[in-house]
């Protein structure tokens, strides 16, 4: 699709969350719902005593009935769902003409971890601070989305052997 | 009058079912864009394909258009519109962290959703590694708490922040967009300009 067009797409569905819930959108804190409840649950007094987990389990009930999980799961089925009326749902690593399969998939990890860090230090990440944000002009979330390209950009050289 | 959720207009299980509906939409776009794969992402570090900055400041200035006039119309409260709130220092530093972690992985959170589920092994290795990252900052927060909350500025906007009118603000944001695009069309041309002719 034309990106531009895609952007409008994207835009539109930030515009609705906002007219219908006075919210925006997110990733992040998703995940983190999930990350909070697997802590509680292996180690439940240990998840309790920390303010970080806490403010992901709600008091008696699911930390599952949350709005951002939920719009996750609609990510995925709306993923799901372009992806396979495109043609392009297959099982494969994503990878630069130079990059080997175990390469692409070491880097995938750190760059996950380095990113899941980033994006609680941040307190969201380009869904929950760079558009959502950007589109209400929050300075923390243009700061945060200018950040984000200048520490890409300043590092993209080393990693070029991956992706081009 | 809009927000309608903040005017009670329904409940708590409505607004889950439209947080589902809209994330099908968002998801829809996201893998449409072909943000469903890594290598397109990260071509926007190299000048090769700049789809990511389209994709993402024409979103960002469709729905800030699009909350300016439904305000301007008096359809929408934007004193009832959630903003975050900001911490400059550690948004900054996070922003960074957060950007050496998209050209190293190849995702941001919501697109690696979108990889895994449209069969990307490096996607799914990738979803792994943020929740690690989510997890390594949970247990190191009592030791982060202090840098995680400084340089506190509450709600603050570009437009308070610039101290001019909103309007004039969001006019410049579109404006500094359409200038953006049409440098980024030149370089894109120029990259395959380049390969083509060597």
């Amino acid at each position: 699709m034309n990106p531009y067009l895609a952007g409008i797409g994207l835009g539109l569905m930030l515009l609705t969350a906002y007219v219908v819930m006075g919210r925006g959108l997110g990733a992040s804190g998703a995940f983190t719902s999930v990350v909070a409840a697997g802590v509680n649950t292996v180690a439940p007094s240990h998840a309790q005593s920390s303010k970080f987990y806490k403010e992901y389990l709600p008091v008696n009930a699911s930390p599952f009935k949350d709005w951002l999980v939920f719009e996750v799961a609609g990510v995925i089925v709306g993923g799901l769902i372009s992806g396979l009326f495109a043609g392009r749902v297959k099982r494969t690593v994503d990878r630069g003409p130079r990059s080997s399969v175990s390469m692409r998939l070491t880097f995938a990890f750190a760059g996950g971890v380095i990113m899941g860090f980033g994006s609680k230090l941040a307190r969201g990440c380009t869904s929950g601070q760079a558009l959502t944000g950007g589109a209400v002009l929050s300075v923390g979330s243009w700061t945060f989305m200018l950040a984000v390209f200048a520490g890409a950009y300043a590092v993209a050289y080393f990693l070029r052997r991956q992706w081009v | 009058m809009a927000p309608f959720y903040q005017f009670g207009f329904f409940g708590e299980w409505t607004s889950l079912l439209f947080a589902f509906a809209i994330g099908i939409g968002f998801g829809f776009f996201l893998e449409r864009a072909g943000f469903g794969s890594s290598t397109k992402l990260a071509a926007q570090f190299y000048g090769r394909d700049l789809a990511v900055f389209k994709v993402m400041f024409t979103a960002i200035v469709t729905a800030m258009l699009g909350l300016f006039w439904l305000a301007w119309m008096g359809v929408l409260d934007l004193s009832r519109v959630n903003v975050l709130p900001t911490y400059f220092v550690p948004q900054l530093v996070g922003g960074l962290i957060f950007g050496v972690g998209f050209v190293t992985g190849g995702y941001c959170p919501g697109t690696c959703a979108v990889a895994a589920v449209t069969g990307k092994m490096d996607g799914w290795i990738h979803l792994v590694g943020m929740m690690a990252g989510i997890l390594l900052f949970g247990e190191l927060y009592p030791a982060l708490e202090g840098f995680y909350n400084s340089s506190s500025m509450g709600v603050v906007s570009l437009d308070s922040l610039l101290g001019i009118p909103y309007g004039t603000a969001v006019f410049l944001i579109a404006v500094l967009a359409v200038g953006g695009f049409y440098f980024a069309e030149k370089i894109e041309k120029r990259f395959t300009s380049v390969r083509s002719g060597s």
